[in-house]
């Protein structure tokens, strides 16, 4: 139950299950998509309640989804699929608005949806509507982009406000009447990835991930962990906008573990970090990145956030669904 | 020749610097026998021969004349063949063997180093590292056993030749003294500026280092000091403006400071201080004493308000080491003396790590150049006359009281690590019958603190020898402690449910095995159905335990977010005890009215709020209701303040329903309507929060009464983090007592979280027995 938090129950599930039973050396590397030649290659699936919500709706963030995921792996998204499942009794009128704003994100972001499917399951065997797709993209750069990348010195980035996505998600529930002037940050990332690629010189990009599930948190962690390297970030730096802070405080969430769905972490060469960090400026997806941290050698594979009174907390991979650990 | 006799003996326990060689040394050559003594790992070995009359004449006086520090737990004699030796001497150390040694807790300062100490004629007058066989530094600056210099952070000091002569001369008090040393050799003061700068006062600019310091303490400044097992940060107590100023440096808004006094007559000017109290003071131990405050004297104004604001106890501790007797000689008046840190960041023992950490917070650094190999903080007891049945409390079991073994009733039959809880940490090994619990450890969050932790365990399984084959931890998924538990290699590893663990820890302080009713109240703890747990009545032995009731579970809305902000517990209790219509009007609604409904909210949606069947989110509620404390900014806060707002004086109660059903649940949401109704009539808070506390005592003995008809057990066992409350702890042992129970409450460790890795380590061991 508690394997959809994107924490480490999740992954242990992925090496227990998945890992175990299709085992090849392009799919070890567990990265956002794998590299075949010189074409990326990646699938998701997309659950979400609401399914719409202020800021997009389940279609965009299916289109987004993907494309962000080809995108970490420095491709350039080129062609997508869609499936659906959908409950009996779905209304057509949703499912059109979804498909609307797929066909919207998808000239966004420059990739054309080319094959597809549709199964419909017995009411109460789904909830609402389901999609998953996959996408190809080109890889056009040298770049060779992994979680495994980063080394001591790099800088760490994240291209923008943080939890924007998971927050709203909450709020859009309607459970709570929290008044928050909030929307999800659904957004294609391809082009700001390929901004900061073409800024800096090949190999000073290490790493590039985006933060949904799990949110900041778990995709440092990852990064520590398969770097063998120590991730510090500063609690200060982190940029977070206020109505989110306002939320995580009320709902007693760190929004470092939100998920975004158009927010990224780059680790980039200490060298080139001004540079990345203002060609990150130039796009409006990005205009709001900071430099958080950086990595360490010390102490392998953990993410330390230097709090604001001086303080080193330990920001770990969640096994489950946070739960208080104060006695 | 006939007539003569050999024996070999073993001694096992606290037997090394402790000055147990030159014992044995000048008890052999008093009664004429011949022989050797030598440490090993294995404790202290001796061959001792000649007439029959004179070697059992040895042995009795070996276990019953050892000296003041040794703890003896084995003496073993085998007979053997006289050898014909015809003197007794002292051989060198072996470090080869098995480890079995114990080193011995730091010890403060003995009359005889005092009385040299202020003797202007010897050669160690004002040395502020004089020490000797029966006091002076030992965990702390252990590295490696077999005790011996080379193995302590003393290697570096070679020894003069007057300081050689005593070491190696059997009949002087320094005989073997490890950390021997004098102005001549030792280690060194030096007063510095937060940059490293030297300050006036260093041995290479006149003036002498101490006095510079009380000068400056008296000007007003914040002075790191460095103590045994860490920094501390000193200010006048009197000086409210620089007791301020340090807390706002150390970012530490209302926990109250301790105070370091020149001796017990001024320890009596500011608090209630009774034999027992007068007796744990001069401790050697000399642990931060929690004493009644004699507020309203005029002599009270030598601690200022801010030291420990709100608070009727004060904690009091008298100099334990020669520095200490030194500079509150020099300043002749209550010095606060505090943990060198920031915030919740663990005391700074390195010294450039010291440096780098204080320099924002202290003047001027008092410092040495004798390291510290293990960070320890301050031991903090409570007095008898502030707990009930005139019983001491361990709060925190560290420097002084550590490495000290808890003894199991029966051994271990695997080496075994407990690694502890989250908070509080402390893990503990069993060898044998020896849980030899670490000294308070600390947050595990913090990452300077988790990595205490880490080399902690690894420098405790060398000290003592011990190569874990069984393992156990929480069964909380995020303690980090239970995360290092489960990542270890090729061991067995068991999971002890929290509440069993503070039980079990209570069984093992007491020396017992149970079955007992376990009343466990804390602020919560991982459940075997995954909820919060925190409020329970167990029937437990080490082995298992049964959930026979709980306080009724309530909604922790926002989770961690709760607990920092007491008030949300208010509005949850308040939600269910009215049935989600309180009364309007409520102070502490209007106090919080911006969020109150939208948490009232959360609660009811169940929103990232998990429930708990917790005491101390109930204390939490009921101090947020009578406006002590909406949010806190250390564990603990909330209810701390409302047992020192309570009136001790008053005996009235609030009630609470029990429901039937196995296990039984406590309304304890009658107490806090019991309790909103009175605020709305117009009582006060003080004596609110006694009926409350006297309440919750009353819900204690009526749930053990509930078992005692159920099960037939009438020992009952009070652990958790909520039993270090005194007044509820005292109301609850009176009814009980009342009633015929028998109660067992803690005494040499704590019933907090402190205490669980004593606990896991009682559970490990009796379940691996089988
Ligand atoms: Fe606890
Ligand atoms: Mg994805
Ligand atoms: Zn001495
Ligand atoms: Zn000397």
């Amino acid at each position: 139950l508690a394997h959809g938090a994107g924490g480490k129950a999740t992954h242990s599930l992925i090496d227990a299950v998945f890992l175990d039973a299709f085992r090849n050396p392009l799919l070890e590397p567990l990265g956002d998509g794998a590299h075949i030649g010189e074409t990326a290659f990646t699938t998701d699936s997309f659950v979400v309640t609401p399914l719409f919500f202020p800021g997009g709706d389940i279609g965009d963030l299916a289109v987004n989804g993907t494309v962000n995921d080809l995108a970490m792996c420095g491709a350039r998204p080129r062609h997508l699929s869609a499936a659906f499942i959908l409950e009996e009794g779905f209304p057509v009128a949703h499912l059109r608005r979804i498909t609307a704003s797929m066909a919207a994100a998808a000239q966004a972001a420059g990739v054309q949806i080319v094959t597809g499917d549709t199964k419909v399951v017995e009411r109460g065997k789904a909830d609402g509507c389901y999609i998953i797709t996959s996408g190809v993209g080109t890889l056009d750069r040298p770049a060779r982009l992994s979680a495994a990348a980063a080394r001591p010195g790099d800088a760490v980035i994240v291209s923008g406000p943080i939890g924007e996505h998971g927050i709203t998600i909450m709020l859009a529930r309607g459970e709570l009447d929290i008044e928050a002037d909030l929307t999800s940050d659904t957004a294609p990332l391809a082009d700001l990835a390929a901004g900061l690629l073409d800024a800096c010189d090949d190999g000073q990009v290490r790493c590039l991930r985006d933060a949904t599930r799990g949110g900041v948190a778990t995709v440092l962690n990852e990064i520590a962990e398969a770097s063998k390297v120590a991730i510090i970030v500063n609690e200060d730096i982190i940029p977070v906008r206020p109505d989110v802070r306002g939320a995580c405080e009320l709902l007693g969430i760190d929004p470092l573990y939100v998920a975004c769905e158009g927010r990224m972490v780059a680790v980039v060469a200490r060298e080139c970090a001004e540079t990345a960090l203002a060609a990150l400026h130039e796009h409006p997806l990005g205009r709001d990145a900071a430099i958080v941290g950086q990595v360490n050698d010390d102490p392998p594979g953990l993410v330390l956030l230097k709090t604001t009174f001086g303080g080193t907390r330990i920001v770990d991979l969640l096994v489950g669904d946070p739960l208080p650990r104060i006695c | 020749m006939s007539g003569l006799v050999r024996r070999d003996v073993r001694v096992e326990g606290v037997v090394q610097g402790v000055g147990f060689r030159p014992f044995v040394y000048s008890l052999a050559t008093r009664l004429g026998l011949a022989g050797r003594v030598g440490n090993d790992a294995g404790g202290v070995f001796v061959e001792i021969e000649g007439p029959r009359a004179g070697v059992d004449a040895f042995l009795l006086a070996l276990e019953r004349d050892a000296p003041p520090l040794a703890v003896i737990e084995r003496v073993t004699v085998s007979a053997g063949e006289p050898s014909g030796a015809s003197a007794f001497s002292i051989v060198g150390s072996d470090g080869s063997g098995p480890r079995r040694a114990l080193v011995s807790p730091d010890t403060a300062t003995c009359d005889d180093c005092l009385a040299e100490l202020a003797d202007p004629a010897d050669r160690r007058f004002a040395y502020p590292f004089i020490n000797c066989t029966n006091c002076g530094p030992r965990f702390t600056i252990v590295r490696d056993v077999p005790y011996d210099r080379p193995n302590t952070t003393m290697a570096g000091f070679a020894m003069c030749a007057a300081c050689a002569a005593e070491y190696h001369d059997p009949a002087d008090r320094r005989f073997h003294a490890q950390p021997i040393c004098c102005p001549d050799c030792g280690p060194r003061l030096r007063l510095a500026g937060p940059d490293g700068t030297v300050l006036p006062g260093d041995p290479v600019l006149p003036g002498d280092p101490v006095q510079e310091t009380a000068a400056l303490l008296r000007a007003g400044a914040v002075v790191a000091v460095k103590g045994l097992g860490g920094y501390h940060l000193a200010v006048m107590a009197a000086d409210e403006a620089a007791v301020s100023a340090l807390r706002a440096r150390k970012h530490r808004e209302d926990r109250p400071f301790a105070v370091m006094v020149p001796g017990l007559a001024e320890a009596a000017q500011l608090c209630d201080v009774d034999a027992a109290a007068a007796a744990l003071l001069t401790d050697r131990a000399r642990p931060i004493v929690l004493l009644p405050r004699r507020d309203g004297t005029p002599v009270a104004s030598s601690v200022a308000p801010s030291v420990a604001p709100g608070d009727r106890s004060l904690g009091v501790m008298l100099p334990y080491t020669p520095l200490h007797h030194l500079l509150l000689a020099a300043v002749s008046a209550p010095i606060v003396l505090t943990s060198g840190n920031v915030s919740d960041e663990p005391i700074a023992y390195d010294d450039a790590d010291a440096f780098g950490r204080l320099s924002g917070v202290a003047d001027a650094f008092l410092t040495h150049d004798r390291p510290i190999h293990v960070r320890v903080d301050d031991s903090v007891v409570c007095s008898p006359a502030l707990s009930p049945g005139g019983r001491e409390l361990v709060v925190r079991r560290a420097r002084g009281l550590v490495p000290q073994p808890v003894r199991l009733s029966r051994p271990a039959a695997r080496p075994i690590l407990a690694c502890g809880a989250e908070l509080k940490n402390t893990f503990c090994l069993v060898k044998g019958r020896h849980a030899i619990m670490s000294h308070h450890i600390g947050d595990l969050e913090n990452y300077e603190t988790m990595r205490s932790f880490v080399t902690g365990v690894d420098h405790f399984t060398r000290l003592f020898d011990v190569r874990p084959e069984l393992v156990a931890h929480d069964l909380h998924p995020e303690y980090l402690s239970t995360k290092h538990a489960l990542e270890m290699l090729g061991v067995d590893l068991i999971g002890v449910q929290h509440h069993h663990a503070h039980i079990a820890s209570c069984l093992a302080d007491n020396d017992e095995e149970g079955p007992v009713i376990g009343v466990a109240f804390d602020g919560l703890g991982y459940g075997t159905d995954g909820t919060l747990w925190g409020g329970e009545f167990l029937l437990a032995d080490l082995v298992s335990f049964e959930r026979l009731g709980h306080l009724a579970p309530v909604p922790m809305p926002g989770g961690t977010a709760a607990i920092r902000q007491p008030w949300r517990m208010a509005a949850v209790y308040l939600d269910v005890a009215y049935d989600a219509a309180p009364p309007p009007g409520l102070e502490v609604a209007r106090r919080n009215s911006p969020r109150w409904a939208n948490v009232v909210g959360l609660a009811r949606a169940g929103v990232n709020s998990p429930a708990t069947s917790s005491a101390g989110r109930l204390f939490d509620a009921v101090s947020a209701l009578l406006g002590v404390r909406d949010t806190i900014t250390y564990e603990g806060q909330a209810a701390v303040e409302l047992e020192q707002r309570a009136d001790p004086g008053e005996r009235g109660a609030y009630p609470a329903a029990f429901s039937d059903g196995r296990p039984f649940q406590v309304v304890a949401a009658g107490l806090v309507l019991a309790a909103a109704e009175d605020l709305r009539a117009g009582a006060a808070p003080a004596v609110i929060a006694a009926r409350f506390h006297n309440g919750l005592a009353d819900v204690v003995a009526e749930g053990c009464e509930r078992l005692r008809q159920s099960t037939g057990v009438s020992s009952v066992a009070l652990s958790g983090g909520v039993f270090q409350n005194r007044l509820l702890l005292g109301r609850a042992v009176e009814r009980l007592t009342a009633r015929g129970f028998r109660v067992l409450t803690h005494r040499r460790v704590p019933a907090g979280d402190g205490g669980i890795s004593l606990g896991q380590a009682a559970v490990a061991a009796a379940t691996d027995r089988g």
